[in-house]
C-alpha cells in the first residue's frame, strides 16, 4: 500500500514538475511547482519524516509560493510575456539542462543499482530535528539568522520613505 | 470502518453548521443592532438557511470570458477542501478525532496556509482590477499574520512537549486552561484567526466601500456560494482550534458528555466572532500591516522568549 502511495505521489510530482517547466503561463507554471512541493510533502510524511513534510507545506507552498504568486500578480503579465515565454522554450535551449539531468539520472540509477541509500523506516521526531539544529548544527542556525536579519535590515533601508512630511499623517 | 462513519459524520454535520452560520450571524447581528432579522421563513427563520441555499444552487453561475478559466474554477474549491481538511485534526472528544497526527498543530498550520491560494488565485484568475487589488490585499494579509499565528501557538506547544492536539488537550488537565498561563499568546492569535479567515473588522480583502466586493467580485451563483462556505467553515475551525488549545477542549464538568463542552465553547467563540463584525470598524490597509508588523509580531516574539525562559527555570 505505502509502496503504491509513494509511487503515485512520486508520479504527481514529476509530472508537475516537467509542467511547471513547460508552461508559458506563468501563473500556471507557479501552481503546478505548488503541486509538486505538495506531492513531495506526502513522500516526505511516507518515509518518516513527518515534521519536514510540514514544514515544506507549511514554508514553501504556504508561504514562498504565495509570495511568488504575489509578484506574478503585480507584474500583470498578459499575452507578450506568454509569446516571450515560448521563444524562450525553443529546442536550442534544452540541449544543455538535459544533458546535465541526463548525467545526475544515471548517476542516480547507479547509486540506486548498487544498493546504497536505499529506503530508510525510521521516524524523525520534531524533538530529534531541534535537538540536532540547536546541538551540532548551532552554527549553520546562527548563520541563517544574521542572513535573515541583514535581510531584514535591508528591506526596511529600501521601503524607508525618506520625505515622510510630503505624506499626510496617518 | 469507524473513521469512515466519523468523517462522513463530521462532514454532514460541518456543511450543514455552514450554512447554519449564515442564518445565525444574520439573527445575531440583527438582535445586536436592535433590529429583527430573517425571521418569517419557518420557525424563528430557521427556513432561511434553505431558502437561501435554493437561491443560491439555482442562480446563474457565470464564467467572465476574459478570465483564466481553470483557474476561476479551481480557486473557490481550494478554501473549502483546505478548511474540511484541517478539521481532520481537531479532536472533538476523547479518542474522538478523524486523525490523532503528530504533528496535527502543524498540520492546521499547513492547511490554512494553502487556503490563502484561494483567494489570491480567485481575484487573478478574474482578471479584473478589484479582484486584482483584494487579492493582493489578501496575500499580503495572510502571509503577514500566518508568521505569528505560529509564533502565538509555540507557547502551548512548549508547555505541551507536543504538537499533537489531543495531548494539549490532555495537558490542559494538569495544567490548567491555556488561555491563564498562554493570555498573550492566546490575543494574538485570536487578532491572527480573525486576519486568516478575513472577517470583519480585518476584511480588508474584499471590503466592499473601496473595491466593490475584492477577490471575488467576478464570482456568481455556487461559486460566489463556496467562498462564502469557506469562510463560515474558517470562522469554525478558529473557533474549534481556540478551544482545543486554550480553552481545555473537550474537558468540562462530569455531568455532561466531552463532546457537548466541546461545541459549546465553539459555538462561544462562533458568536464572538460574529459580534466582532457587529462592534468593530475597519482599519485602514495600512494600519493593519503595521499593527500586524510592528505590534503583533514583537509580543508573540516576546510571548514565546518568557515562555521558553520560565520552562527551562521550571525544568532545571
Amino acid at each position: 500500500m505505502t509502496v503504491l502511495l509513494f509511487y503515485v505521489a512520486a508520479a504527481v510530482a514529476i509530472v508537475a514538475t516537467l509542467l511547471t517547466i513547460t508552461r508559458t503561463n506563468i501563473a500556471h507554471a507557479l501552481l503546478y511547482l505548488v503541486v509538486s512541493l505538495l506531492s513531495i510533502a506526502v513522500i516526505f510524511y511516507m518515509i518518516g519524516a513527518p515534521l519536514a513534510g510540514a514544514l515544506e507545506v507549511i514554508v514553501y507552498a504556504g508561504a514562498i509560493m504565495v509570495l511568488f504568486v504575489f509578484v506574478i500578480m503585480m507584474l500583470n503579465a498578459g499575452k507578450p510575456t506568454e509569446d516571450q515565454e515560448r521563444a524562450w522554450l525553443a529546442n536550442t535551449s534544452w540541449r544543455g539542462p538535459a544533458l546535465l539531468c541526463a548525467i545526475l539520472l544515471a548517476e542516480m540509477l547507479t547509486l540506486l543499482s548498487g544498493g546504497i541509500g536505499g529506503h530508510v523506516s525510521t521516524h524523525v521526531s520534531a524533538k530529534e530535528v531541534g535537538i540536532l539544529l540547536y546541538g551540532p548544527y548551532l552554527l549553520a542556525v546562527e548563520l541563517a539568522s544574521m542572513l535573515l536579519l541583514a535581510g531584514l535590515i535591508g528591506a526596511y533601508h529600501l521601503g524607508r520613505e525618506d520625505n515622510v512630511e510630503e505624506r499626510p499623517k496617518s | 470502518m469507524n473513521t469512515a462513519i466519523l468523517i462522513a459524520t463530521v462532514l454532514i454535520c460541518l456543511l450543514s453548521l455552514a450554512a447554519l452560520l449564515i442564518w445565525l450571524e444574520r439573527r445575531l447581528l440583527g438582535i445586536w443592532q436592535d433590529r429583527l432579522g430573517p425571521n418569517r421563513v419557518g420557525f424563528l427563520g430557521l427556513g432561511q438557511v434553505v431558502a437561501d441555499m435554493i437561491k443560491i444552487f439555482t442562480k446563474e453561475d457565470w464564467i467572465p470570458p476574459f478570465a483564466d478559466k481553470g483557474i476561476f474554477i479551481l480557486a473557490p474549491t481550494i478554501v473549502v477542501i483546505a478548511m474540511l481538511m484541517a478539521f481532520a485534526v481537531v479532536p472533538f472528544a476523547p479518542d474522538t478525532s478523524i486523525s490523532n497526527l503528530n504533528i496535527g498543530l502543524l498540520f492546521f498550520l499547513a492547511m490554512s496556509s494553502l487556503a490563502a491560494y484561494s483567494v489570491m488565485l480567485g481575484g487573478y484568475a478574474s482578471n479584473n482590477k478589484y479582484a486584482l487589488l483584494g487579492s493582493l490585499r489578501a496575500a499580503a494579509q495572510t502571509v503577514s499574520y500566518e508568521v505569528f499565528m505560529g509564533l502565538s501557538l509555540m507557547g502551548v506547544v512548549l508547555l505541551t512537549g507536543s504538537f499533537n492536539m489531543s495531548d494539549i488537550v490532555l495537558a490542559q488537565k494538569e495544567h490548567g486552561w491555556f488561555v491563564f498561563s498562554q493570555f498573550v499568546g492566546f490575543i494574538v492569535f485570536l487578532v491572527a484567526g480573525i486576519a486568516e479567515s478575513h472577517r470583519l473588522p480585518f476584511d480588508l480583502p474584499e471590503a466592499e466601500h473601496e473595491i466593490v466586493a475584492g477577490f471575488h467580485t467576478e464570482y456568481s451563483g455556487m461559486k460566489f456560494g463556496l467562498f462564502f462556505i469557506g469562510e463560515y467553515l474558517g470562522v469554525a475551525l478558529i473557533s474549534a482550534v481556540i478551544t482545543t488549545l486554550f480553552f481545555g477542549g473537550w474537558l468540562g464538568p462530569e455531568f455532561m458528555p466531552p463532546l457537548f463542552w466541546f461545541c459549546l465553547k465553539t459555538f462561544i467563540f462562533i458568536c464572538f466572532f460574529v459580534l466582532l463584525r457587529a462592534a468593530v470598524p475597519r482599519p485602514r490597509y495600512d494600519q493593519l500591516m503595521m499593527f500586524g508588523w510592528k505590534v503583533m509580531l514583537p509580543i508573540s516574539l516576546l510571548n514565546l522568549l518568557i515562555t521558553a525562559a520560565l520552562t527551562l527555570a521550571r525544568a532545571s
